[in-house]
């Protein structure tokens, strides 16, 4: 019996919808850091499954510089939270509002 | 029920139950074990989907050099505990909750009505051929290799940036 392409659907928006709650819910910024990387991944899952179901390995390159980009982006971001904990010393993100109007 | 059927059942529920524990433990230490728990689980479905390269990739990219540097962070900052901040706002939560199940149950929605199974059938062959590492290689070196550089000036940017951000201040 052959997997149907919808549960590897229905589980990466399901993934992504977790992502999306971590990220409004918690107010500690690397772990809502996390949750960014958990969203990145689900839609790496429906590029991986596209990509297997039509046997196109577009999809396969896509997610690669997927990888590339979120470690840019975990490397540079993770800088910031270290450059931000040095001036205020705290990641609570409710305390880190000098840009809200 | 096939060995494939079996591994994507115990893979998804690892993957789906370490996303909720996750996002639900307060110690941010614990939720990165999570996390890594749940990238390996996801390196397994991309075995399933014959994806080998990506797979290793996954392990060796995310599992490993990300999630230790994000280890790393946060043993650095030892940041409060934020309980409070999480208990504080029932009403946030329930909110979010409630929008974030009305958009999955779209989305769920939108692709049980599309029906991709009836259009999309796997040709496991024809998969199994697409994952290689030679076929991957091939792909990138020839049509898309201006991407793979500019993703190599990307990572180079990246690290000089993370430096400077992170170094301390001039006096």
């Amino acid at each position: 019996m052959q997997i149907p392409i919808e549960y590897y659907l229905i589980l990466s928006a399901f993934m992504f919808t977790i992502g999306i709650v971590g990220v409004l819910t918690r107010r500690n910024a690397i772990v809502v850091f996390m949750c960014i990387e958990l969203m990145l991944n689900s839609a790496n899952l429906t590029l991986i499954t596209y990509s297997s179901y039509l046997g196109d390995v577009a999809g396969q390159l896509f997610v690669f510089f997927v990888m590339s980009v979120a470690a840019a982006e975990a490397a540079v971001g993770l800088a910031i939270i270290i450059a931000i904990y040095r001036n205020k010393l705290t990641v609570n993100i409710d305390e880190i509002n000098i840009l809200k109007w | 029920m096939t060995l494939e059927v079996l591994l994507f059942i115990i893979f998804a529920t690892i993957c789906a139950v370490s996303a909720v524990l996750m996002i639900t433990r307060p110690n941010p230490v614990i939720s990165a074990l999570f996390l890594v728990l749940n990238f390996a689980s996801l390196a397994g479905l991309y075995l399933i989907l014959n994806a080998q390269f990506i797979a290793v990739a996954q392990v060796i990219v995310y599992a490993g050099a990300i999630m230790v540097f994000f280890l790393f962070v946060i043993m650095l900052l030892n940041p409060e505990k934020e309980k409070k901040f999480f208990e504080q706002k029932t009403k946030l939560r329930i909110f979010v909750i409630a929008i974030v199940a009305l958009i999955l149950i779209q989305i769920v929605y939108i692709i049980s009505l599309s029906n991709p199974s009836g259009i999309i059938t796997r040709e496991v062959a024809r998969s199994v051929e697409t994952g290689t590492v030679e076929n991957i290689g091939r792909e990138m070196f020839t049509n898309y290799v201006l991407p793979f550089e500019a993703a190599g000036y990307l990572l180079l940017s990246a690290t000089i940036g993370a430096m400077v951000l992170a170094k301390k201040k001039f006096e």
